[in-house]
C-alpha cells in the first residue's frame, strides 16, 4: 500500500511539474488554430491530434491540467478555511451561533449546487478575461463548497470543547483565545487537512461538469471540463480513442488524490 | 388420427401464409422526434413536435410545395385573393370525408377560421392572420364556396393557409377527426406516437391508387441525437430529418448512400451589437457599436469561409443577407458577399479614429477595443464560431471575450436588462415570406434585436427600412414587394446591424428502403411529401 501511495504522489508530482512548465513543454500555444487541419489524427507534431478548431490537443491538455490542478487546490483551501472559520466558531461558541451556522449549512447542503452555480455565474460581469473567468469559477466553487466540511469541523470542535483537557484548561483559568489557539486549532488541523484533500477531486469534477454544460472556463483557455466536452459525441469515439486522453488523466489524477488522501484521513 | 394430423398441418400452413401476407401489407415508417408534442390541437401548434403531428394529420386548403416553393391546391381546388388583399375566396373539393367519416364542407372551413381567430384561444397560427382591429368574416356562398374577409390587407395571404389544418364542425371526435393522410391512433407520452393511414384520405396517385402508400407511421420520442443516429444505423428508424455536420460526415463515411446534403437551408447564424441607448454600457462603447464603420470593419475581419469550412465541416456557406439563398424568390442575388479583408477593416476603423498601438486597437480617446460576445451554452457550433471570431479579431488588435450563458439568462439580457455588448445566435426560419420577419425589421418590433421596441426610429436607415417593410406588407404585387425587400436587404448589407455569418446546409439521413424521397431545405425536409413516400417497392415510382 505504501508503494502505491508513493507512486501516486510521484505521479501527481510529475503531472504537476509538467503542467507548471507547460510553456516549455507544450509544442504550440493552446489557443493557436491550425485551421487547415481541424480534427487531425495524432502525428509527430500533434501528439494527440488537433481539436475541432485545429488547436493542438496535447498543448491544450497540458495547459488545461495546469488550470484545473492549480485552481482546484486553491478552491479547496478557500472552502476549508471557510469551514474552519464557520464550523470552528459554531462548535466553540455553541448556542445561537451554532444554531444559525448549522441552519445556513443545511441550506447550502440542500441547495442544488449545479443550478446555483449556473445562476451565480450568469450574474457575473461579462467583460472579464478568460483567466479571471476561471478564477471566478473556482472561487465560486470554494465559496459554495464549505458546508459539508463545516458540519464535520463543528461537531469535532463541540466534542473538543467537552473533552477533559479543555475542561481542565478552562478550570485553570485559560482565556478563550488561549483555548482556541493552544487546544482547539491544533486538534482540528488533521480534520481540516483531510477535508482539504477530499475537496480537490470534488472541485475538479464539478468544474468538469460545468465545462460539459459549456459553463466552465471561457474560450480559449482550456480546462479539464472543456476538454472532456469532446467526449459528448460518444458514437464517434471508437474511431478516435486518443480523445480519451483527458478522461484517463482525470481518472488517474483523481485516483491518485484519493490514494494520497487516505493517508491524510488516517492522520485525522 | 392421420387425417387429423393432415388437417392440423394444413391449418398451420394456411395460418402461417395468412400471417405472412398481413405482415407484408402492414408497412410502417419509423422516425424520431426530440420531445413530446405540446399540443394535439392543430390551431395551437407552436413547437416542432406538434408541427410534425399537424403535418401528418392536418388537411389544408393550400399546400406550399416544399420542393418548388409554389402553392398547390389541396382541399381547395381554386382560390382567388381580392385586389385589396383583404379577402380570399376558395372553391372546395367535393366528396371529401374526415377520417371518422364526417363529410367535409365549407362550414368546416368557416368553423376552423372562427376558432382560429378567437382571441381567447391565443392561436400562434391565428396571430399571423391578425392584420388589424376588427372581426374576420366568413361568408359561405355555397356547399363548396367560401370567402374569408379580413379587416386589413394581408401580404402573402394565400401562403398562410399552408398552416391551417381544417377541423370538423360536426364530428364528435373534434380535432381527432382529420383530413390529412394519417390519423393519430395511439400516443404514449414520452415514448411514441402511432399514426394509421386515413381510410378516407382524398388523394390518389396517377394510377388511381389511394394515398398514402405507407400504412402506419411510428414516431419515437428520442431526445438524444447520438442514440437516434445509432438507431438509424441499426435500421430501427427510416430517416433522420435533420443531421448536424459531424453526424453527416460520420454517416457519409460509413453508409454514403444514406447521407443527404440538400444544400443551404433557410437558417442563419448571426451576431449583433447592443445599440440600445439606455443599456448600462459605457458611452464610448455605445459610440463604437452605433458606428456603421465599426460594424462593417468587424464584419470584414471575420473569415466566414473558415467558419463554414472548419465549424460546419463545409456544410454551410457564408451568409450574405437576412434572407437565405435557399429562399429562391426573395433572396437578392445581386448582393455582393462580404469579403474577408483585414487591411480594409483597419482602414475602415481608421475613418472613425481607431488605431493600432503595440498590437492593440484603440479608439481616438485611447480606450483599448475589447468587448464580450454572449451565446447560449451547450451549442457547440456557436461556441466554436465565437472562438474563431475571437482569433480573427485578435489579428486586428481587438480582444473578444466569449461568454456562454444558459438560455434563460441570455434571453433576459438581450430582451430585458440589455446588459450585454454583442450576441451570437441563430434564427430558425420556417417561412419563406419576408412578412414573417416584420417584428425583426420594424424599429418598433420586439425582435428588432439590436435596439428593440423603438418609439421613433433611432436612425434614418431604420426609418427607411420601416417604410419599405410596411410598403411590401401592403403591396399585393409580388414583384413590387420583391423590389422593396431587395432594398431592405441592401440597407442591411451596408449598415450591418446584424452581421450574418453562415447559412447551414439542410442535411438528412434516409434509409435505402424508403422510396420517392426527395430531401428539400424547407421543413419537414424528408417527409414533406409523406403521402407519396413508400417502403420497398410498394408504390415506388
Amino acid at each position: 500500500m505504501r508503494r502505491i501511495r508513493i507512486a501516486a504522489i510521484l505521479f501527481l508530482a510529475v503531472v504537476g511539474a509538467t503542467c507548471l512548465m507547460a510553456n516549455l513543454v507544450a509544442p504550440d500555444s493552446y489557443a493557436h488554430q491550425f485551421r487547415d487541419i481541424p480534427d487531425a489524427t495524432p502525428s509527430l507534431h500533434h501528439l494527440l491530434g488537433t481539436d475541432d478548431l485545429g488547436r493542438d490537443r496535447f498543448s491544450r491538455l497540458l495547459y488545461g491540467t495546469r488550470v484545473s490542478l492549480l485552481l482546484a487546490p486553491a478552491a479547496a483551501l478557500l472552502s476549508s478555511l471557510l469551514a474552519a472559520l464557520l464550523g470552528g466558531a459554531a462548535g466553540f461558541v455553541g448556542g445561537w451561533l451554532e444554531r444559525c451556522v448549522m441552519a445556513v449549512t443545511d441550506l447550502f447542503l440542500a441547495m442544488p449546487w449545479l443550478f446555483l452555480l449556473i445562476t451565480v455565474r450568469a450574474l457575473l460581469p461579462l467583460n472579464v478575461s478568460p483567466l479571471v473567468s476561471v478564477a471566478i469559477t473556482f472561487a465560486l466553487l470554494g465559496c459554495l463548497g464549505w458546508a459539508a466540511a463545516a458540519r464535520v469541523v463543528c461537531a469535532d470542535a463541540r466534542a473538543l470543547c467537552g473533552s477533559n483537557f479543555v475542561l481542565l484548561a478552562r478550570a485553570s483559568g485559560a482565556s478563550g483565545f488561549h483555548l482556541l489557539w493552544r487546544h482547539l486549532i491544533p486538534n482540528l488541523t488533521p480534520i481540516l487537512y483531510a477535508q482539504f484533500w477530499i475537496s480537490i477531486p470534488v472541485f475538479i469534477l464539478t468544474e468538469a461538469n460545468l465545462g460539459i454544460l459549456g459553463l466552465g472556463v471561457a474560450e480559449p483557455l482550456p480546462s479539464w471540463g472543456g476538454l472532456l466536452r469532446e467526449l459528448e459525441s460518444f458514437s464517434s469515439l471508437s474511431a478516435q480513442p486518443w480523445k480519451f486522453a483527458p478522461l484517463i488523466l482525470l481518472i488517474v489524477t483523481v485516483s491518485c488524490f484519493h490514494i494520497a488522501v487516505r493517508k491524510q484521513e488516517a492522520w485525522a | 388420427m392421420k387425417e387429423n394430423l393432415i388437417r392440423a398441418v394444413l391449418l398451420f400452413t394456411v395460418l402461417a401464409a395468412g400471417l405472412g401476407v398481413s405482415a407484408q401489407s402492414g408497412s410502417q415508417l419509423r422516425f424520431c422526434i426530440r420531445a413530446d408534442p405540446k399540443t394535439l390541437n392543430p390551431l395551437l401548434v407552436d413547437d416542432e413536435p406538434s408541427e410534425t403531428v399537424r403535418y401528418l394529420t392536418g388537411g389544408v386548403l393550400l399546400r406550399l410545395n416544399r420542393s418548388t416553393q409554389q402553392l398547390e391546391p389541396e382541399l381547395a381546388t381554386a382560390w382567388r385573393v381580392s385586389r385589396d388583399g383583404r379577402s380570399i375566396s376558395f372553391t372546395l373539393r367535393q366528396n371529401v370525408w374526415f377520417s371518422d367519416g364526417t363529410p367535409f364542407s365549407a362550414g368546416d372551413v368557416a368553423f376552423t377560421m372562427e376558432r382560429l381567430m378567437d382571441p381567447s384561444l391565443h392561436s400562434p397560427t391565428g396571430d399571423s392572420f391578425r392584420s388589424g382591429e376588427g372581426k374576420v368574416i366568413t361568408k359561405v356562398t355555397g356547399k363548396d364556396q367560401i370567402t374569408i374577409v379580413f379587416p386589413k390587407p394581408i401580404a402573402g395571404l394565400d401562403t398562410l393557409f399552408d398552416q391551417v389544418a381544417i377541423m370538423s364542425a360536426r364530428s364528435p371526435r373534434k380535432e381527432m377527426a382529420v383530413l390529412g393522410p394519417y390519423y393519430l391512433a395511439d400516443y404514449k407520452a414520452g415514448s411514441y406516437l402511432l399514426f394509421n393511414r386515413n381510410p378516407n384520405y382524398w388523394k390518389h396517385d396517377s394510377a388511381g391508387r389511394q394515398l398514402p402508400y405507407i400504412d402506419s407511421v411510428r414516431i419515437d420520442i428520442e431526445p438524444n441525437r447520438d442514440i437516434e443516429l445509432l438507431r438509424f444505423m441499426r435500421g430501427e428508424i427510416d430517416f433522420i430529418n435533420s443531421l448536424d455536420a459531424e453526424d453527416y460526415d460520420r454517416l457519409a463515411a460509413q453508409a454514403p448512400h444514406t447521407a443527404v446534403d440538400a444544400e443551404v437551408s433557410l437558417d442563419a447564424e448571426q451576431m449583433w451589437f447592443n445599440e440600445v441607448p439606455e443599456s448600462p454600457l459605457p458611452a464610448y462603447k455605445k459610440a463604437w457599436f452605433a458606428s456603421a464603420d465599426f460594424r462593417q470593419a468587424i464584419s470584414e475581419s471575420i473569415h466566414r469561409q473558415d467558419l463554414a469550412r472548419v465549424v460546419f465541416r463545409g456544410h454551410a456557406q457564408p451568409a450574405v443577407s437576412w434572407i437565405s439563398p435557399a429562399n429562391k424568390f426573395w433572396f437578392d442575388a445581386g448582393l455582393a458577399p462580404q469579403t474577408f479583408d483585414r487591411k480594409a477593416a483597419l482602414q475602415t476603423l481608421a475613418r472613425d479614429g481607431f488605431h493600432l498601438q503595440n498590437g492593440t486597437l484603440r479608439d481616438r480617446d485611447g480606450h483599448a477595443v475589447e468587448f464580450s460576445v454572449i451565446t447560449n451554452a451547450g451549442n457547440e457550433y456557436r461556441e466554436r464560431m465565437a472562438a474563431m471570431i475571437q482569433q480573427d479579431l485578435a489579428d486586428i488588435g481587438i480582444r473578444l471575450n466569449v461568454v456562454t450563458l444558459d438560455f434563460p439568462s441570455l434571453i433576459a439580457r438581450i430582451t430585458r436588462t440589455f446588459d450585454y455588448e454583442a450576441c451570437l445566435l441563430g434564427f430558425v426560419n420556417n417561412d419563406l415570406d419576408p412578412d414573417s420577419q416584420m417584428s425583426v425589421w420594424l424599429s418598433s418590433g420586439e425582435n428588432h434585436a439590436w435596439n428593440p421596441a423603438q418609439k421613433v426610429p433611432a436612425t434614418a436607415w431604420e426609418a427607411r427600412i420601416d417604410a419599405l417593410m410596411r410598403t411590401q406588407a401592403l403591396t399585393l404585387d409580388r414583384n413590387r414587394r420583391k423590389q422593396a425587400v431587395d432594398q431592405v436587404q441592401e440597407i442591411v448589407r451596408q449598415q450591418e446591424p446584424m452581421i450574418y455569418l453562415v447559412n447551414q446546409d439542410a442535411m438528412a439521413a434516409v434509409s435505402a428502403r424508403l422510396r420517392n424521397v426527395h430531401v428539400v431545405v424547407l421543413r419537414p425536409q424528408v417527409y414533406w411529401n409523406i403521402d407519396q413516400l413508400a417502403i420497398g417497392n410498394r408504390g415506388a415510382r
